[in-house]
């Protein structure tokens, strides 16, 4: 019987109006760090776990692995076969979905109280026994595939695939993650098994839980559920450069409305500028119907549905991303606008009240996103991959409101530059001058 | 005035303690009713207006207009110009939006608990005062062309299904899309609009959610201050909707679109709803989609199609119990590589009937009841779902009193039940057969 040991129990209180979400940070007796937030109401936990890594941890010509791996750490473990395992499952009324990402692999379990013991087995079965049948690969080699058929006729995925191509080449960000027909098909049970050494390692797992499940237990069940596991996996990619220069390249595709990506080089989430580049960008495109982008594009002209830009601090490179979609007679119109607007945000940057407006609703949407237990667990796993502390949730706020308009103007400036924008159009737009 | 205190208890696993979901309904004088759900977790609340009037109450030729006169009511009234809405909300660290669907019309807040008042206050006018130009009703018409080009125009998919509601339906208007038919939709214009909103966005045809950190009683103050006043509407027609015949021919379709990246064949067939008060078909239909093609492990078409010959890459059985008029009952096969969709379809017939045929297992009858028992302590999470269950409920004809004896419902479904409600919607005369191809050769 493992005896808890505490090496570090931290707490922290964030108090968000009357509402308290306490996190305590937890080191089992095998040193495996997680957070923790005991929510007793409910009789169900939310259990987030994930490894750094994800399918950036691909080898050379076998694009698609690590995506493969994890459909199949749900298809039989230890001496059930898949329909054994999901059977077990579903009896005991859980779910576990794995996932993966470009540089992230992870797990999310939700599971009864009163069943967690035998939910916590399974799981561990699949991370530390995973069988990887062949029949079960080539059942889920032929999803993959057919996914990566509609990919190839979605417009939204061609554009990805089209500029990630352009802006990252060889390195994993330059190609989707579920590889090509040609790799996919080529993926034996040996590369599936390389892929889940290389991935699945205590070096870069980060754990949370909320729900009725406390900080006492947490310690010895993480040893349990992750202790087997190898100590190190793969090195992690160099980082790269964003490589794509100012421009224009429109992707031929037979359809009625033309979907439009673009971007440029971005900001580091850990850079001192963040939070202002943060609050500049809810105002050029993130903040939904009260962005610059919104109102003009759709507001004022009915030109799209949506418009939007997000800060993507990814961990090997940084963009700046937007997106928008009108039909083929009016994107050239939109990306005029579009421009016209990168380019003012970028000389004249912000006014007083746009910046006041922008904070108020940034600090007062903060605690919304705490509004279940699933909901929480991934907050805290993603702060931990992010080397954020847990008293983040408590000081974020501040970070926001300690902006000031010299920031965010300043930073405007530097981190937009409306010449380097590259647009990829997929679709047959009209009155537009490809640059490539 | 009437006031009901309600308490719903979830149906619990044997082990474990009681859970509530708190709710208080009442009634305003005007006829506008309110449903109160409270969870103290955080200090947050949702805000939630229901319209009784979606896209099948829509007069004939102006198709769309209930889901344009949805964003519509973003623009100004009386007092907010154009956007100040959403501005305020934002400005209060809340969020908003509405959503439009054949039976109902949506509005909602999400907006720290003390901000309620101003939700209700800004709700309740454009309730009654909206003011739109022309110069609005051209933009935004544009804006939902684009959203029309965005959802359906440019996914093959939708367009198939579009097709499929269309042959399914022969009288009544689930066969028209909410968006709209985009010819009709270019027509839309402010007459339709504001003919549409004088008639129908009224309290005694409107539902009021609110949900999370509330008092009932604060609720009941702020309602009466705000909805309370707003005059009932006594043109309301009553709802009456085109009932379907009885249908008498099966209907085969082939759509053919050069962006299909994998053909597929599904089949839908007319399915009862859930009634007011009969509950049990709906209830029965619902387990029948599990064990048909719920979880693709263990359903029978998972288990047929997918695993033993692996005809199949992707199979699915889906109901929609939650309709104010009949509904469908739809199964889904992907066929693998080298099966042809007559192939396939003819596989999926077989499996369909060799369940119709053979007793349920009633291990996996038990994993569903589990399933479902363990659901309703899940929902309980998102105090937001719960406002939404209540919600459409009302607006589709259900009670308070339906919403909570459902999970109980659920859980009285025997085999019987199950093979009667097959027996009964596994009519091919009531169906839809689609093939859905990229071009001719697939679908010879």
């Amino acid at each position: 019987m493992a005896r808890v040991i505490l090496v570090a129990f931290l707490s922290i209180l964030a108090t968000f109006a009357q509402a308290d979400i306490e996190i305590k940070e937890v080191t089992s007796p095998g040193g495996i760090n997680a957070w923790v937030v005991e929510e007793p109401d409910i009789p169900f936990t939310a259990l987030e776990i994930r490894f750094r890594g994800g399918a950036s941890l691909d080898e050379p010509g076998k694009r698609g692995a690590v995506n493969l791996m994890t459909g199949l750490l749900e298809e039989g473990a230890a001496d059930m076969n898949a329909q054994e395992f999901q059977t077990r499952l579903e009896d005991l009324a859980a779910s576990l979905r794995f996932r993966s990402y470009d540089d992230t692999l992870s797990i999310s379990a939700k599971f009864l109280t009163e069943n967690k013991d035998e939910v916590l087995t399974l799981l561990r079965q699949a991370l530390t026994e995973p069988r990887f049948d062949q029949d079960a690969i080539d059942r889920v080699r032929a999803q993959v595939l057919t996914g990566i058929a509609g990919d190839l006729k979605d417009p939204q995925s061609i554009a990805s695939a089209a500029f990630n191509k352009a802006a990252f080449g060889d390195h994993p960000y330059g190609t989707p993650l579920d590889g090509t027909a040609e790799s996919v098909n080529a993926l034996t049970q040996d590369d599936i098994f390389a892929a889940h050494k290389n991935t699945i390692a205590r070096d870069r797992v980060y754990v949370s839980a909320v729900g009725d499940i406390t900080a006492e237990e947490i310690g010895p069940m993480l040893d349990e559920l992750l202790g087997d596991l190898p100590a190190e996996g793969a090195p992690f990619p160099e980082d790269i450069d964003f490589g794509l220069e100012g421009g224009m390249t429109v992707v031929d595709y037979e359809t009625p409305q033309a979907v439009a990506l673009f971007g440029h080089e971005g900001i580091e989430r850990d850079d001192e500028d963040f939070f202002a580049a943060y609050v500049m960008n809810e105002v050029l495109g993130a903040g939904g119907f009260e962005s610059r982008l919104m109102n003009e594009v759709r507001e004022k002209r009915g030109l799209t549905y949506g418009i939007g830009t997000y800060l993507v601090p990814k961990f090997h490179a940084e963009m700046v991303l937007g997106s928008v979609a009108s039909s083929n007679a009016t994107i050239a119109e939109a990306i005029e606008v579009t421009r016209a607007e990168w380019a003012r945000m970028a000389e004249e940057g912000l006014t007083q009240e746009e910046l006041d407006t922008a904070k108020t609703y940034l600090t007062g949407e903060y605690p919304l996103r705490f509004d279940g237990n699933g909901e929480i667990a991934s907050i805290m796993a993603g702060m931990q991959m992010i080397d954020l502390p847990p008293d983040y949730v408590v000081n974020r706020n501040s970070y926001i409101e300690a902006v000031t308009l010299d920031d965010v103007n300043r930073v405007a400036a530097e981190l937009l530059h409306p010449d380097d924008l590259h647009f990829v159009i997929v679709g047959q737009p009209e009155g537009l001058q490809p640059t490539q | 005035m009437k006031r009901l205190f309600i308490t719903v208890t979830a149906w619990m696993l044997a082990a474990l303690p009681a859970q509530a979901e708190e709710v208080t309904t009442f009634t305003l004088d005007n006829g506008m009713e309110v449903v109160v759900i409270e969870d103290h977790r955080a200090p947050v609340v949702v805000h939630m207006v229901w319209y009784k009037i979606g896209s099948a109450d829509e007069p004939v030729g102006v198709s769309g207009v209930a889901h344009f006169l949805e964003h519509l009511l973003f623009k100004g009234t009386d007092v907010l110009a154009p956007g100040e809405f959403s501005a305020t909300i934002a400005a209060n660290g809340g969020s908003d939006n509405a959503f439009t669907s054949y039976d109902y019309t949506a509005y909602f807040q999400r907006v720290a608990a003390d901000r309620l008042e101003l939700m209700m206050q800004m709700e309740s006018d454009r309730m009654n005062n909206l003011q739109i130009t022309e110069g609005d009703i051209e933009t935004e018409r544009k804006v939902i062309l684009e959203e029309r080009n965005q959802r359906t125009e440019n996914n093959p998919n939708a367009l198939a299904g579009e097709q499929f509601r269309a042959a399914q339906y022969q009288n009544h208007r689930y066969g028209v899309p909410i968006i709209g038919w985009k010819h009709e939709m270019e027509q839309l214009d402010l007459e339709d609009a504001l003919g549409f909103y004088d008639l129908y966005y009224s309290p005694n045809n409107a539902v009021l959610v609110v949900a999370g950190d509330v008092e009932p009683d604060e609720v009941k103050a702020l309602a009466e201050t705000y909805y309370g006043v707003i005059p009932a509407e006594d043109q309301l027609p009553e709802r009456i909707r085109p009932e379907e015949p009885p249908q008498r021919a099966e209907r085969r379709i082939t759509y053919v679109d050069q962006r299909v990246s994998q053909p597929y064949v599904m089949r839908s067939y007319m399915a009862p709803e859930r009634d007011p008060g009969a509950q049990k078909e709906a209830a029965a239909l619902v387990y029948l989609a599990e064990l048909l093609g719920g979880s693709p492990f263990t359903s029978a078409l998972g288990q047929a199609l997918q695993f033993d010959t692996q005809t199949a890459v992707y199979t699915s059985a889906y109901y929609e119990p939650n309709a104010l008029d009949d509904t469908t009952f739809t199964v889904t096969m992907v066929p693998a590589q080298g099966i042809s969709l007559s192939e396939g379809e003819a596989a999926m017939d077989a499996a369909i009937n060799d369940f119709v045929q053979s007793d349920i297992d009633p291990a996996r009858l038990e994993s569903i009841r589990t399933q479902m028992r363990a659901s309703e302590i899940y929902a309980l999470d998102n105090v937001q779902q719960l406002a939404r269950r209540y919600g459409a409920a009302l607006t589709q004809s259900l009670t308070v009193e339906d919403v909570q004896a459902w999970p109980d419902v659920l859980q009285s479904v025997t085999e019987e039940d199950i093979k009667a409600a097959a027996t009964k919607v596994f009519d091919r005369k009531q169906s839809v057969t689609g093939w859905v191809v990229s071009n001719q050769e697939e679908a010879s």
